[in-house]
């Protein structure tokens, strides 16, 4: 089968059965590519100036506050910037440019689905979230709750996100380095496992938002000068552009309007319900809302990290179209053997990369391929980080130390926690370099939706929740949607190689399901717990109320 | 005054209440516009496809559905800038004062 035919199928499967989802994160099995100077260099100056910020960093992180929470002490636009440099990783800037390539509109449909999510956090859980928290959100959802079980289930819930969707980053960054750099897939793992550790170790939480300010601020703005560059060449009209896309794209008008993204009623609303409360979920995402001093600051970091998120994808959206009206006509340049029917040179992935050097040349080609790459480091970084929170936070001091722990022990932990997490990290790259990790990224969305979100929306909103029945409903939802997710034609078809129409369970996503299992398990157990334990936190949610609503008692900016 | 007294006082106040309800009121209105306007569009490709594909204008290229997939991007932009601009001036103006009642 010839690569574009491949890519076509692999992408009209995916789509099929509704689990584009997981496309936007998959960077596929890469062909290494000759060894590109400029973009090695680009990066090289990329992370000497973020050491030099983690050096600074470094003097500021004293106390597992610092380490976690920056001190408290970012403001809500450094946020917003921080958050959707965490949100708008390599695989979507590659993948969903690179869906609107191959579809036209269903790139569109995608995209969207990544940005509804902002708005119910913000208006559902920004504020309480500040208000409650310390570190991360087992300190939300635990607030009221016996600190054993709900941490373990937290800890359990954000790690599990977590290594889902470290496994897709780092094997994306592996790919990624093939196709950019011409370097090996073991030195690309190698590079952002030791990079990241860096930040992270000694920078903690201050080093880690401004790497992923700085890549965010890069991205936008080789975004926008593409997109500009776009549009400049169809005299910024969307008509002319669009026109010129339908007559060279092999789909012709068909990539305007809706295609194959979108088949069956419950997998769109499923798929939907996945990314929408998934992001309220996802536990390195949560984490930011403690780096800011207040409530009314971590309700500007969202409406700034949802306006830059919604900018970034319009911009992939014509960035997407100026690679079908840049590349397709030009097979000579862009295409293996010079044959549209042969593929794009590099795989499915590469249109936003090629459309660089097609309008920016050689340095700008560099650039974006270095942004692209700096992307997963900033990204694991941050994951691991929230992974480290878990371990040290929830489970030593918590769980196993009962909150006796001084400062800087927790710190030592943390630190400990963040080596190890690295070096696993490092090993999965290597582990699942040869695996499609396409369904990673859809897995963690699932999770992060169908056990941390239920539990977080009523340990906060339902005075009667008790911990038994967060407990219970979070593991429902945890082992429903892994169990569900692996069951479905996405993993156990395209990714286990079972024959088709095998797969157990026929949707694309497990969401409407789990999440609605997770919550009805949560009310059911809460309302027949009797227990004088879940008695106590009844008569403790007006004060939770009281402090979730003003702020009053909130962890205040630094020192905690 | 000590922090419980604090607490105990802003908890028996009426206008907390009050306040909590208002602002659960108007965030709870925001959710379910943005689950419409979302899951909206989403039946809609699911369920009537080719008027998606309905030409903007005759003889153009532009679908409706593109302007319509913009719009959703552009309105969760813009629904999420009037809640906070509302909760950071109107509710955070109640909230102090509330806070500050009870303080004295």
């Amino acid at each position: 089968m010839s690569p574009l035919k491949h890519i076509l199928a692999t992408t009209t499967l995916l789509a099929a059965s509704g689990a584009a989802l997981a496309a936007g994160a998959d960077l596929g099995q890469a062909q290494k590519q000759d060894m590109n100077v400029i973009a090695i260099i680009m990066f090289a100056i990329f992370v000497g100036i973020t050491m030099f910020i983690t050096k600074w960093a470094a003097g500021k992180t004293k106390t597992a506050a610092d380490f976690y929470t920056a001190g408290g002490g970012i403001t809500g636009f450094q946020n917003g910037l921080a958050i959707a440099g965490d949100y708008m990783s390599a695989a979507s800037f590659l993948g969903i440019s690179g869906l609107v390539f191959a579809t036209g509109f269903d790139g569109l449909i995608f995209s969207i689905g990544w940005l509804v999510g902002w708005p119910i956090i913000t208006f559902l859980m920004a504020e309480r979230l500040r208000n409650l928290g310390k570190f991360n959100f087992a300190d939300v959802a635990g607030y009221r709750f016996d600190a054993g079980p709900i941490r373990t289930f937290a800890a359990t819930g954000s790690l599990v996100v977590v290594a889902f969707y470290l496994i897709a980053q780092m094997v994306g960054a592996g790919q990624l380095i093939k196709l950019l750099f011409g370097l090996d897939y073991i030195v690309a793992v190698c590079l952002v496992g030791v990079i990241m550790m860096t930040y992270v170790l000694f920078g903690g939480m201050t080093a880690t938002t401004w790497v992923q300010i700085i890549k965010a601020v890069m991205l936008l703005v080789g975004a926008t000068f593409m997109a500009l560059m776009v549009m400049l060449q169809f005299g910024f009209n969307f008509e002319a552009l669009a026109a010129k896309a339908v007559e060279v794209h092999p789909k012709k008008d068909a990539i305007m309007g809706p295609g194959a993204l979108i088949n069956d009623p419950i997998s769109a609303v499923s798929v939907g319900m996945a990314l929408m409360f998934g992001t309220a979920g996802l536990p390195h995402i949560l984490m930011r809302f403690f780096t800011v001093p207040n409530a009314k600051e971590a309700r500007k970091s969202v409406a700034w990290a949802t306006t830059w998120i919604g900018y970034f994808y319009i911009l992939t959206f014509i960035i997407g179209f100026g690679a079908i009206t840049n590349l397709i006509p030009n097979p000579a340049d862009y295409y293996v053997g010079g044959e549209i029917a042969k593929g794009l040179k590099g795989g499915g992935n590469m249109p936003a990369v090629h459309l660089a050097g097609a309008v920016g040349g050689d340095i700008f080609l560099g650039f974006i391929s270095a942004v692209a790459f700096a992307t997963i480091l900033a990204v694991v970084a941050g994951l691991t980080l929230s992974g480290a929170s878990a371990v040290s936070h929830d489970l030593y001091a918590s769980v196993w130390r009962h909150g006796n722990v001084d400062q800087a022990t927790e710190l030592r932990v943390s630190k400990i926690t963040t080596v190890v997490l690295g070096i696993i990290a490092v090993l999965l790259g290597v582990v699942f370099e040869k695996q499609n990790v396409a369904f990673m990224v859809m897995l963690a969305f699932a999770v992060a939706c169908s056990a941390n979100f239920p539990v977080l929306f009523m340990s906060v909103l339902w005075k009667d929740c008790t911990t038994r029945g967060a407990v219970a409903g979070g593991f429902v939802g945890l082992i429903l949607s892994v169990t569900l997710t692996v069951l479905s034609p996405a993993v156990w078809e395209a990714s286990l190689g079972n024959p088709k129409g095998s797969a157990l369970f026929p949707y694309a996503s497990p969401a409407i399901f789990s999440m609605t299992a997770a919550f009805l398990t949560i009310w059911l157990v809460s309302m027949f717990d009797m227990s004088t334990q879940a008695a106590k936190e009844r008569e403790a949610f007006p004060a939770q109320l009281m402090r979730s609503e003003t702020g009053v008692g909130a962890s205040s900016a630094s020192g905690h | 005054m000590s922090q419980d007294a604090v607490v105990d006082r802003i908890t028996r106040n009426p206008k907390f209440h009050e306040f909590v309800r208002t602002r659960n009121v108007y965030s709870n209105i925001m959710t379910m516009l943005m689950l419409i306007v979302y899951f909206g569009y989403i039946l809609l490709i699911a369920f009537n496809k080719p008027f998606l594909a309905t030409k903007l204008s005759a003889g153009g290229t532009i679908s409706i559905g593109i302007p319509m997939g913009i719009g959703v991007l552009v309105f969760t932009i813009v629904i999420t800038w009037i809640y906070v601009r509302r909760a950071n001036t109107e509710f955070a103006a109640t909230k102090n004062d509330i806070i500050e009642e009870a303080a004295k």
